[in-house]
C-alpha cells in the first residue's frame, strides 16, 4: 500500500541557464579581464594604453594623404583640409619611391630578374619546407645557386654555366674515384678536377658558348644592388655559405684534437665576442690590406665574406647544440659498426644532429637578415640607406616615419612569418625525439 | 712450445701508419692543420705589413698621445678636445659602458615584468604583452634606435621654446627636470661644503662620494651583524629581538647625517642663452639608444622569463598553493628562483647582445667606442690597422668579462645534486 507523499516531486525538474554572469560574454569578461581587484586595474591600464596608442597613430596613418609629389605638397593639402597645422602621414613618399626601398636601382624593366631570383630562393628552399616534397626538387637548389647570382648581377649566362659544369665534374669525379680508392682520394682528386676545370678551362667554354649561342643580360654593378634585393641576398649568400663552414666548425669543436678544437673554439668565440659593425669596418677598410697587393674586390662581396664569417659562428653553435642533445648511444652505435669518422657524421650524427638544429639556424637567419641593415653603416643602399637618400632629396626632405614604417612593416611580415615558421617546425620535429 | 704467448707481430713504422693507423692519425690531421693556419696566418700578416709599409704607416700606436681636437657631448670623465685620442677612446669606452649598463638593467625590467604579465590571466594584458614582443622583435633594432631618435627629437620640444614670459614648454617635476629635444637635463646632487676631489691620473673620484658609500657600507655591515646576533639569540633562547629598527636606523640615518654635514642641495638645471646649464645632461643620442636597445632586447627578455617559468613543474606552484602561500609570494619565492635556472643563460647571451648592439651608437652619433676610437679618431689618423683592431679586442674584452661574470652567477644559482 504506497502511501502518496505529496512534497516529493515525480518528474525532474528542467535544467536552468547557468546565471548569465558565468557564460556567455559576460561571464568570459569576468573571467578574463575583471576576476580580482589587481586584474581590473591591469585591464583598465591596459585598455587606456591601447587607446592613448591607437587614437595617435590610426589618424595618423588612415588620414594620410597618398597623392603628392613633395611633401610640402603634402603639407599644403593638410593646410587646405584642416587650416590648424594638423598634419598626418605622408604616404606619398612611399608611393613614390617604394619600388626604390624594394628592388633598389634597378631599371624598371629589369625588375623581372629580383622576382625571378625571388622566386627560385622560394623553389629552392621548398624541399627543405615540405619534406613530401620530390627529393628531385634539390637539383632546383643547386641549379639555383649558379642561376640567382647570374639574375641578380646579369652578364653571360654561360660563365655560371661554366661554373656549374666544374662543380658537375667534381661531383663525377668525386664519385668515380671514391669507388676505386677509397673516399679521401676521392675528395682530393674532385676538388682537384673541378679547380683545373675552373682556373684552366671554364673561362674559354664560356667565351665559345658565347661566342656560339650569345645569351646575355645587362649587367648590374654593384652600387645599383640595393633595397630589399641587397638584403635578401647577403642574407641568402650568408645563410647558405655559411652552413658548410658551421658545420666544420661545430665538428671541430667537439674534436677531440686538441690543436683543432682550440682554434675552432678560439675562431667562434673571437667572432661572437665582437659587434657586426666592427666586423664591417673590416670588411671595407681592412680586407684590402689583408690581399696581396693589386688584389680587390668588390664592396658587397667582401661584407658577404665578413657577414658569412659572423652567421657560421653562431650557426656553429646551434649545431653543436643539436651534436650535444644527440644520445651517445648513437654515437658509439657508429663506432659499434665500424665507421669511419667521415662515414658516422654524414650517415648517423650529422642528419639527426641538423634535423635538430633547423629551428635554430631559421631563428639565425632572421637575426642575420635583420642585421643586414647595419651595411647601411658603411654606406651601402639597404633600405635604411635608401631611406636616407630619399631624405636627403629636397622633395621629401623631413619625412621621416613613413619611410621607417613602410620598411619596418615588410621586415616585420618576413620575419614574423619566418618565426612562425620555425615554431611550427620545432613542433613538428620534436615528437622523434623523447 | 705451447706455453710462449704469442707476440703480436713487431711492425716496423711505415710512413704510411701516420694516414692509415689510428694512433698517429689524429696527430697527422692536427700537425697539417696548424701548419696550415699558420702559414694562412702568416701569409695574411705579411700581406698586410707589406702593404701597410709601401703606404708608410706600419703598426704603431704612438698616434694615441696625439692631441683629438674633436669635441665628445657626453661623457662621465673629464674631457676637451685638447685632450688626446686616447683619453677621447677612454671616454668613448666608459660611454659603451654606461649606455650597455643602463641598457641591461631597463631590458631586465621589461622583460621580467613583461614576462610575468605574458602569462597573465588577463586576456588582454597577455595579449597586449604579446603584442608587444612580436612587434619589437621582428623588426630590426638599428630602425628602432632610429625611429627612437627621430621621434624623440621631433616631439620634445626644443630649448628656446622654454623662453620667454609664456613659453610653450615648462620643466617636469616642479621645475627640476627639463625634457628638450638635445636631451634630458636631471637634477645634479651638490655641496656647498665640499671635500674636493682626488686625482688619481686617469679621472678625478669624489671625496664626498666615497665618504658616502664607506658610511652606507659601515650601515650595512652593521645591520648584518646586527641580525646575526638576532639569529644566534633566537637559536639560544627562542626568542628574537627586534631588528627593523636598528637595520633600518644604521643604513638611513648616518649618510643623511653626512648629506646634512656636507651641505647637501639640489642642482636644478636652468636656462641660460640658448640651453639648459646646470644638472647632469643625457643627450638624444643616449636616450634614443637606451630606449631602442632596451625596448627590443627586453622582447628577448620577456620570452627567456616565460620559457623559465613554463619550465617549472606546475606541482610547484600547487604545492605553495597547498600550503597557503598568497600567489604574489608563490611567484617571487617559488617560481622565480628555479626559473631563474632556465633564464641565466639566456639572460647572459642577451646581455651580449645588448652591450655589441651598442656599436649601433654610430648611426646616430652618440659617442661610444666605435663613434670615438672607431669613427672620428680612425678618419682623423688614417691608422684603421691599429683602431679597428683595438675596438675589436677592447669589445672581445667586454663580452668574455661579461659571461665570466654570468657563468658565476649562473653557478651560484645552479641546483645542487645530490
Amino acid at each position: 500500500m504506497a502511501r502518496e507523499i505529496a512534497y516529493v516531486r515525480t518528474e525532474m525538474l528542467d535544467e536552468k541557464a547557468p546565471p548569465a554572469s558565468i557564460v556567455g560574454v559576460q561571464g568570459w569578461i569576468k573571467d578574463n579581464l575583471f576576476s580580482s581587484i589587481g586584474n581590473s586595474i591591469l585591464t583598465v591600464v591596459a585598455v587606456f594604453i591601447i587607446y592613448v596608442v591607437l587614437s595617435g597613430i590610426l589618424p595618423w596613418i588612415f588620414l594620410g594623404v597618398w597623392n603628392a609629389g613633395s611633401l610640402s605638397e603634402c603639407r599644403e593639402i593638410f593646410a587646405q583640409r584642416y587650416g590648424d597645422g594638423t598634419e598626418y602621414a605622408c604616404w606619398a613618399v612611399v608611393k613614390a619611391r617604394w619600388h626604390q626601398i624594394i628592388f633598389g636601382y634597378y631599371a624598371t624593366e629589369q625588375y623581372w630578374r629580383p622576382i625571378m631570383a625571388f622566386i627560385l630562393i622560394l623553389l629552392s628552399i621548398a624541399p627543405l619546407l615540405y619534406p613530401s616534397l620530390p627529393k628531385k626538387m634539390f637539383l632546383i637548389s643547386f641549379a639555383s645557386l649558379f642561376i640567382y647570382p647570374w639574375l641578380i648581377w646579369g652578364g653571360s649566362i654561360w660563365g655560371p654555366m661554366a661554373t656549374a659544369l666544374g662543380a658537375i665534374l667534381g661531383i663525377l669525379v668525386y664519385r668515380f674515384a671514391t669507388a676505386r680508392f677509397g673516399s679521401l682520394i676521392g675528395i682530393l682528386a674532385a676538388c682537384a678536377a673541378a679547380l683545373v676545370w675552373w682556373s684552366a678551362f671554364s673561362g674559354t667554354a664560356a667565351e665559345t658558348m658565347q661566342a656560339a649561342i650569345p645569351a646575355t643580360i645587362e649587367e648590374v654593378s654593384s652600387l645599383n644592388l640595393a633595397g630589399f634585393v641587397l638584403s635578401i641576398t647577403i642574407g641568402i649568400v650568408a645563410i647558405v655559405a655559411s652552413l658548410p663552414i658551421a658545420i666544420v666548425l661545430a665538428l671541430g669543436r667537439q674534436s677531440d684534437m686538441w690543436i683543432v678544437n682550440k682554434l675552432c673554439t678560439g675562431f667562434i668565440e673571437i667572432i661572437r665576442g665582437v659587434p657586426l659593425i666592427t666586423l664591417l669596418f673590416v670588411a671595407t677598410v681592412l680586407l684590402n690590406y689583408f690581399l696581396p697587393r693589386g688584389v680587390e674586390f668588390d664592396v658587397i662581396l667582401r661584407v658577404n665574406i665578413l657577414v658569412t664569417l659572423f652567421t657560421a659562428a653562431y650557426i656553429a653553435e646551434v649545431i653543436r647544440g643539436g651534436l650535444a642533445a644527440l644520445p651517445k648511444g648513437q654515437y658509439e652505435a657508429a663506432d659499434a659498426l665500424g665507421l669511419t669518422y667521415w662515414q658516422a657524421q654524414r650517415l648517423i650524427i650529422l642528419p639527426q644532429a641538423l634535423k635538430i638544429s633547423i629551428p635554430g639556424i631559421v631563428s639565425n637567419f632572421i637575426s642575420v637578415f635583420k642585421d643586414t641593415t647595419l651595411v647601411s653603416i658603411v654606406a651601402l643602399n639597404d633600405p635604411l640607406g635608401i631611406a636616407n637618400n630619399i631624405r636627403a632629396n629636397s622633395d621629401w626632405n623631413g619625412i621621416v616615419w613613413e619611410l621607417y614604417g613602410f620598411i619596418a612593416l615588410i621586415f616585420w611580415v618576413f620575419c614574423f612569418g619566418m618565426s612562425r615558421y620555425s615554431m611550427y617546425l620545432e613542433k613538428k620535429l620534436q615528437t622523434g625525439h623523447r | 712450445m705451447a706455453d710462449q704467448t704469442i707476440q703480436p707481430p713487431k711492425e716496423r713504422f711505415h710512413l704510411s701508419m701516420l694516414l692509415y693507423d689510428q694512433r698517429y692519425r689524429a696527430l697527422t690531421i692536427q700537425i697539417i692543420v696548424l701548419v696550415a693556419f699558420l702559414l694562412g696566418f702568416f701569409w695574411l700578416a705579411n700581406n698586410a705589413a707589406t702593404n701597410l709599409a709601401a703606404l708608410g704607416k706600419p703598426i704603431r700606436f704612438d698616434f694615441l698621445d696625439d692631441t683629438a681636437s674633436y669635441d665628445i657631448n657626453q661623457r662621465l670623465i673629464e674631457y676637451s678636445s685638447t685632450d688626446s685620442h686616447g683619453r677621447a677612446t677612454l671616454v668613448g669606452l666608459l660611454n659603451t659602458l654606461l649606455v650597455a649598463f643602463m641598457g641591461c638593467v631597463t631590458a631586465t625590467v621589461i622583460g621580467v615584468v613583461g614576462g610575468v604579465l605574458r602569462l597573465s590571466k588577463n586576456w588582454l594584458v597577455s595579449r597586449l604583452m604579446t603584442l608587444y614582443v612580436e612587434i619589437f622583435r621582428n623588426i630590426p633594432v638599428l630602425l628602432w634606435i632610429l625611429v627612437c631618435m627621430f621621434t624623440f627629437t621631433a616631439l620634445a620640444p626644443q630649448p628656446r621654446e622654454f623662453r620667454g614670459e609664456d613659453p610653450s614648454a615648462t620643466m617636469k617635476l616642479w621645475d627640476s627636470v627639463a625634457v628638450t629635444n638635445r636631451g634630458i637635463y636631471v637634477p645634479e646632487p651638490l655641496f656647498s661644503r665640499p671635500l674636493g676631489d682626488i686625482d688619481i691620473g686617469i679621472f678625478k673620484i669624489s671625496i664626498e662620494l666615497m665618504v658616502l658609500l664607506a658610511v652606507l657600507l659601515g650601515g650595512i655591515l652593521f645591520s648584518r651583524w646586527n641580525t646575526g646576533r638576532a639569529n644566534r639569540i633566537q637559536a639560544e633562547t627562542g626568542e628574537r629581538p627586534s631588528t627593523f629598527w636598528l637595520n633600518a636606523g644604521s643604513i638611513i640615518v648616518p649618510p643623511i647625517i653626512v648629506l646634512i654635514a656636507l651641505g647637501f642641495y639640489v642642482g636644478k638645471p636652468e636656462l641660460a642663452g640658448f640651453n639648459f646649464k646646470g644638472g647632469i645632461n643625457m643627450n638624444a643620442s643616449l636616450i634614443a639608444l637606451w630606449l631602442g636597445l632596451s625596448l627590443y632586447t627586453g622582447t628577448y627578455i620577456v620570452e627567456a622569463v616565460r620559457s623559465g617559468i613554463e619550465a617549472v613543474n606546475k606541482g610547484q606552484s600547487e604545492a605553495a598553493a597547498a600550503l597557503g602561500i598568497r600567489p604574489g609570494r608563490t611567484m617571487s619565492l617559488v617560481i622565480l628562483p628555479q626559473a631563474l635556472r632556465v633564464i641565466i643563460p639566456q639572460l647572459t647571451s642577451q646581455y651580449l647582445n645588448l652591450t655589441k648592439n651598442s656599436s649601433l651608437a654610430i648611426a646616430i652619433g652618440y659617442m661610444d667606442l666605435v663613434s670615438t676610437l672607431g669613427g672620428i679618431t680612425l678618419n682623423q689618423t688614417g691608422r684603421e690597422m691599429e683602431t679597428i683592431l683595438m675596438t675589436m679586442a677592447i669589445y672581445l674584452t667586454i663580452s668574455l668579462l661579461i659571461s665570466f661574470g654570468m657563468t658565476r652567477f649562473e653557478n651560484r644559482v645552479k641546483l645542487v645534486e645530490r
